[in-house]
């Protein structure tokens, strides 16, 4: 019981030194702004930034919000779509041969120059953005979950074979869930995807998000706001990371990554 | 009438460098609630004749009946230890004995009580709600026996099981395993490479040789039960003794040490 709060101290501990590395970082570039006086237009203070924010906070909310709500709608739809393919192919030869093939060909078009096509195809409004980030992010769901799906023990198979378990059983209760650490190492890529084709998607055609805010002050040249629309980003990005590793932890309680904290219970 | 029938079963693995020759013409009839032992050396198919008998390996000549029917797959009423103790880390050990019972369709709840009285007659009570990584080597391997044990099968299949035990551990499971046979009489197929082992749980032991894996001698074992571990050091056991190991000498197996 002790590992509890011990844990959280060290959580606390190690937040606070990144917490204390940008706050460095800040005040070396607030220095360096004042010793230096790059323009504004190059190069704002970080204390410049920050009454940028507190200008207008609800109008950089509600595209951090838009942006958001793009990435997760895309990421959830290349969770749901991914772990679909992902068992089909390793159910089906016909599948592995098409639907596969097929994914791993076209991972290797760069799929951001599709973008555009999807504004064709979609019009100008959230959905072609959802249809980026999803494209991005399914290829590595799909990929790390047929690794884990296919990456069982045979002898494991076998046990279940010998008390006549149906595939679907073998599926749920043994390809599933050893899949799940592989799933989640590709869902963790798969996150930071949804937030580039998210940002992609805004760049190409929008009127709303951190993307299409970075392009309309870009040509105001507002520096300050495209910073300010960066470090929104860079948070999101992040605290999108850490959601997904935090669900990681509750779902595995039993891999061999997260079992110091538990042994130490005992 | 035999509850197992293995009819002049040969068994080749493709391999890259063609064909492996794993089993030939193998004929042997078990009968319900009998004891035998595989005894081999390393390689000779042991694991390989286990898994067809099983069901999880297609033969490739000749034929095996399970209680008068001819395999098609993994056959009812059949429990499996494998060489290793294959329990899942995302289970509890409770929850990883209970699979057996998931698989087969039976309801959890009414299979519970005996999976915590089987886990507490093998010395693992209270230790229904660790994980097998928690748990020393024995005791995993105990945990295993009893999720093969848990449907109460007819027919048990053991490959090794206490291989990679210490001597104590094994005697102790020994002694379990022996005592439940004589409880419940189930159809039991043991492989080892234990010849002590072997004798000491079997009616019958089969020798196998290798290259290509085939039965040499199939010896009745015709001492009294139930057996005491003390049974090792009586004349009469170390006459088996002494049989097995001059025939494994002479098909080179085991270096004979008489001068
Ligand atoms: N899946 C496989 N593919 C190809 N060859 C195999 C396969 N499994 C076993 N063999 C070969 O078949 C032969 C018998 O193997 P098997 O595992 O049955 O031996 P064993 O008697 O159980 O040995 P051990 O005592 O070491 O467990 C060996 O020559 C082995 O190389
Ligand atoms: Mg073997």
């Amino acid at each position: 019981m002790r590992a509890g709060p011990s844990h959280l101290w060290d959580a606390l501990k190690e937040a606070s030194s990144v917490v204390l590395l940008i706050l460095g970082i800040m005040v070396l570039w607030e220095g360096a702004v004042l010793v230096f006086k790059p323009s504004p237009i190059i190069l704002p203070a970080p204390s410049a930034l920050w009454g940028e924010f507190l200008a207008a906070p609800s109008y950089f909310l509600r595209q951090a919000l838009f942006t958001l709500y793009t990435t997760l709608a895309g990421f959830a739809l290349a969770v749901v779509l991914g772990l679909a393919l992902a068992v089909g192919i390793v159910h089906s030869r016909l599948m592995e041969k098409t639907v596969y093939t097929v994914l791993v060909a076209l991972n290797s078009v760069p799929k951001v120059a599709l973008a555009p096509l999807f504004v064709i195809w979609m019009g100008t409004g959230i959905e072609p953005k959802i249809a980026i980030a999803l494209m991005l992010a399914l290829f590595s769901v799909v990929i790390d979950a047929v690794l884990g799906l296919r990456s069982v023990d045979p002898d494991m198979i076998s046990l279940a074979k010998a008390s006549r378990a149906s595939t679907f059983a073998i599926l749920r209760k043994i390809r599933l869930p050893n899949a799940l650490p592989s799933i989640f190492a590709g869902l963790k890529v798969a996150i930071s995807f949804a937030l580039v084709g998210a940002i992609v998607g805004e760049f190409v055609a929008g009127s709303e998000g951190l993307g299409f805010a970075i392009l309309t002050a870009q040509g105001q040249f507002d520096t300050p706001r495209v910073f300010v629309c960066l470090i929104l980003l860079g948070l999101l990005g992040t605290a999108l990371f850490y959601v997904v590793e935090a669900i990681e932890r509750l779902a595995l309680p039993w891999h061999v990554s997260q079992r110091s904290g538990r042994a130490a219970q005992h | 009438m035999a509850y197992v029938g293995i009819d002049r079963v040969g068994k080749s693995y493709g391999s890259p460098r063609g064909p492996v020759l794993a089993l030939e013409d193998i004929s042997l009839d078990i009968r319900a609630a009998e004891f035998v032992s595989i005894l081999g050396p390393s390689g000779c198919g042991k694991s390989t004749l286990l898994k067809c008998i099983a069901g999880l390996e297609p033969v490739s000549g000749g034929t095996i009946a399970v209680n008068g029917k001819p395999l098609t797959g993994p056959p009812e009423g059949m429990g499996m230890v494998f060489q290793r103790d294959v329990l899942l880390d995302w289970r509890t050990i409770l929850d990883n004995v209970l699979i057996t019972a998931e698989f087969a369709g039976t309801p959890r709840a009414r299979m519970k009580p005996r999976a915590v009285q089987l886990l507490t007659r093998f010395g693992l009570g209270g230790y229904e709600d660790r994980h097998p990584w928690e748990l020393s080597g024995g005791m995993r391997q105990r945990a295993a026996i009893c999720r093969a044990l848990l449907c109460d099968p007819d027919l048990l299949l053991m490959d090794e099981p206490f291989g990679a035990l210490d001597a104590m551990t094994r005697d102790d499971l020994n002694l379990e395993l022996a005592r439940i046979w004589n409880d419940t009489r189930k159809t039991v197929i043991f492989v080892t490479h234990s010849i002590a082992e072997a004798i000491f749980l079997s009616d019958r032991v089969v020798m196998m040789d290798r290259n290509p894996g085939r039965i040499v001698e199939v010896i009745d074992i015709a001492l009294p039960r139930p057996r005491p571990l003390a049974i090792r050091e009586t004349p009469e056991f170390g006459r088996y003794v002494a049989h097995i190991r001059h025939l494994f000498a002479r098909l080179g197996i085991l270096k004979d040490d008489t001068p």
